[in-house]
């Protein structure tokens, strides 16, 4: 997957699990707990989401490389 | 029969507005059938009759905001008309359900709940609205999720065999009665009750948000209801407004409504939400310093090692797809559940200067909303669930309450609290009870902490879990057996 459309891939999977947060919010650094607020239901609903829309599995083990918007759009930009 | 009032959603609720009518004068309603749906501060709720008869008369316009307790409609009562839900009336034990209660196997913890089974209908009494609620283990009784779910699939729960503990009907008993409901209606012809086009909830709502009737929709749901998919296909192919880009894309309804409400311009809507916000702040002050006054709260805390839920979860989530993974807090929360019902003394309510403890524990989630505030509707017999069913229980209710989407049951009647704060990053939480009820847990981050065990130090994952207690109902000694004995559960997570 090319980093445009995992960018994309990203955005609207946030956009659905939380759709108050702002797509200026979305900065590469914004950490998705801390920052966008996610709880850790909302964070198995982006990575089941993520799953449904790419086909991109992430499994618990890579969770750490994935908490922030950057890391997630990276993760899908190598392994989608 | 009397009259049908603003009931109360929660503690904290003290009014509510009409948003719709789903009845009109001389229609017949069945206790259990959602005839209103209203909106609190926090959700949007579908209240449901707690009476029989025929509605006499809408006391309360829509849009009208009235407090609890106030009377919304008349119900008269009608001659028996030989209905199999008039020949039994609330709490009168049926027949058979006794019957298929003896024959089913009857779990250790049945005979005491039976014993106790009295304490529950006196529950969280505040007012009279909540007065002809059915007693939930009375034989062939329907709780009121269950009724939900009956009146949603469109089956008379009074003529389903139950086959739950004591007789009681249970969700399969009712989606199996669905089946053939579904299959002897003719799509989009509600018998019963012609005029009204049967609908989900969410679809109603996104029709109204819409500006669609629901009569020219065609439903594809039990009985030719109305679902959301329905309501949202008609949108995608509605000329009118043109949809934005992504319209087309499946949405979930948090989407579909953040989306809805894009347009608006935002002067429009500005001062409408910080009223709300202001009377949202308003409740839930007067609500906890209520809480704060009246209840005389003890605080222990204590730190549980976490090393064997992790692995044990972490194991069990490698074999699954995401779809059904685990989270930390469905551990937590279940391990809190069976603790409660092991110390009797944290679960239930105080009320008019006594305690009542409640046989079942019905396990108030604390969800942050995410336009702020809380919300702690009960998972209902929780202790009782597998964590898997726990788990997706959790998701569909926190789904539910972010999008103010929560039924009546699920807010009324909790029989102690969690709050999972730590989920969002602090390391402990010391909660403070909600009324009537008598204890609150806390549950912090799971977090990496240098742990002395046998003599060695490592690392190891743990949760700092708090109890918020009431202290006329018990003293930290019983307390402490809460926390000591949620620290064993926690050890065997595979027994959870």
């Amino acid at each position: 997957m090319n980093g445009h459309d995992a960018r994309e891939a990203v955005h609207r999977a946030i956009n659905q699990v939380a759709p108050d947060v702002e797509p200026a919010d979305l900065e590469a650094e914004a950490r998705l707990r801390q920052d966008l607020e996610l709880d850790s239901l909302d964070f198995l609903r982006l990575v089941e989401t993520i799953d449904t829309s790419t086909g991109v599995n992430i499994p618990e083990r890579d969770y750490p490389q994935v908490s922030t918007v950057g890391g997630l759009i990276a993760y899908l930009t190598a392994h989608g | 029969m009397g009259d049908f009032r603003m009931p109360s959603l929660g503690a904290d609720m003290d009014h509510g507005k009409m948003i719709e009518w789903l009845v009109k004068p001389g229609d017949y309603v069945h206790r259990g059938d959602v005839v209103a749906v209203v909106d609190t501060d926090k959700t949007v709720m579908d209240i449901e009759s707690f009476e029989e008869g025929v509605v006499a008369e809408l006391l309360v316009d829509i849009g009208a905001t009235v407090p609890i307790g106030t009377p919304l409609a008349r119900i008269t009562a009608t001659p028996d008309d030989g209905s199999p839900a008039a020949e039994r009336p609330a709490g009168t034990p049926a027949p058979a359900g006794r019957a298929a209660g003896g024959v089913a196997p009857a779990p250790p913890a049945a005979a005491a709940a039976e014993r106790r089974a009295p304490a529950l209908g006196q529950a969280p009494a505040d007012g009279g609205a909540r007065a002809g609620e059915a007693p939930a283990e009375h034989p062939g009784a329907v709780s009121p999720p269950v009724r939900h779910l009956a009146h949603v699939l469109g089956v008379d729960p009074a003529t389903v065999r139950g086959t739950g503990r004591h007789g009681a009907v249970t969700r399969f008993d009712v989606e199996r009665a669905a089946v053939p409901a579904a299959a002897a209606r003719p799509a989009g012809v509600d018998a019963g009750e012609p005029g009204r086009v049967r609908s989900s909830p969410r679809a109603r709502r996104l029709a109204a948000e819409r500006g669609l009737d629901l009569a020219s929709l065609t439903g594809t749901g039990p009985g030719g209801a109305v679902r959301e998919e329905d309501v949202l296909q008609a949108v995608a192919a509605a000329p009118v407004a043109p949809p934005p880009p992504e319209a087309a894309l499946p949405l979930d309804a948090a989407g579909a409504e953040a989306q809805a409400k894009t347009p608006e311009p935002e002067s429009v809507q500005a001062p409408e939400a910080r009223q709300r916000e202001a009377s949202l702040r308003r409740a839930v002050g007067a609500l906890m310093s209520k809480s704060k006054r009246t209840i005389p709260h003890y605080y222990l805390s204590s730190t549980v090692d976490m090393a064997a839920a992790m692995v044990w979860m972490q194991s069990v989530n490698l074999q699954r797809p995401v779809s059904s993974r685990l989270v930390a807090s469905a551990l937590l929360l279940k391990a809190a559940a069976l603790a409660a019902k092991s110390v009797p003394e944290v679960n239930g309510f105080y009320v008019d200067d006594e305690f009542r403890p409640s046989p079942s524990v019905h396990l108030g989630v604390a969800v942050a909303l995410r336009k702020g505030g809380i919300v702690a509707p009960a998972i209902h017999d929780a202790d009782t669930l597998s964590v898997d069913e726990l788990m997706e229980r959790l998701r569909d209710l926190v789904a539910r309450a972010r999008a103010g989407r929560l039924q009546r049951a699920e807010m009324a009647d909790p029989t102690i609290t969690v709050t999972n704060l730590g989920d969002l990053g602090v390391d402990s939480v010391f909660g403070v009870i909600y009324p009537p009820q008598v204890a609150m847990v806390g549950l912090g981050r799971v977090m990496e902490q240098p742990w002395a065990h046998n003599g060695m130090l490592g690392i190891r994952p743990v949760v700092t879990a708090t109890l918020s207690a009431d202290h006329r109902v018990s003293d930290g000694l019983r307390g402490a057996r809460f926390l000591a004995r949620l620290d064993e559960l926690l050890q065997k997570p595979e027994e959870l």
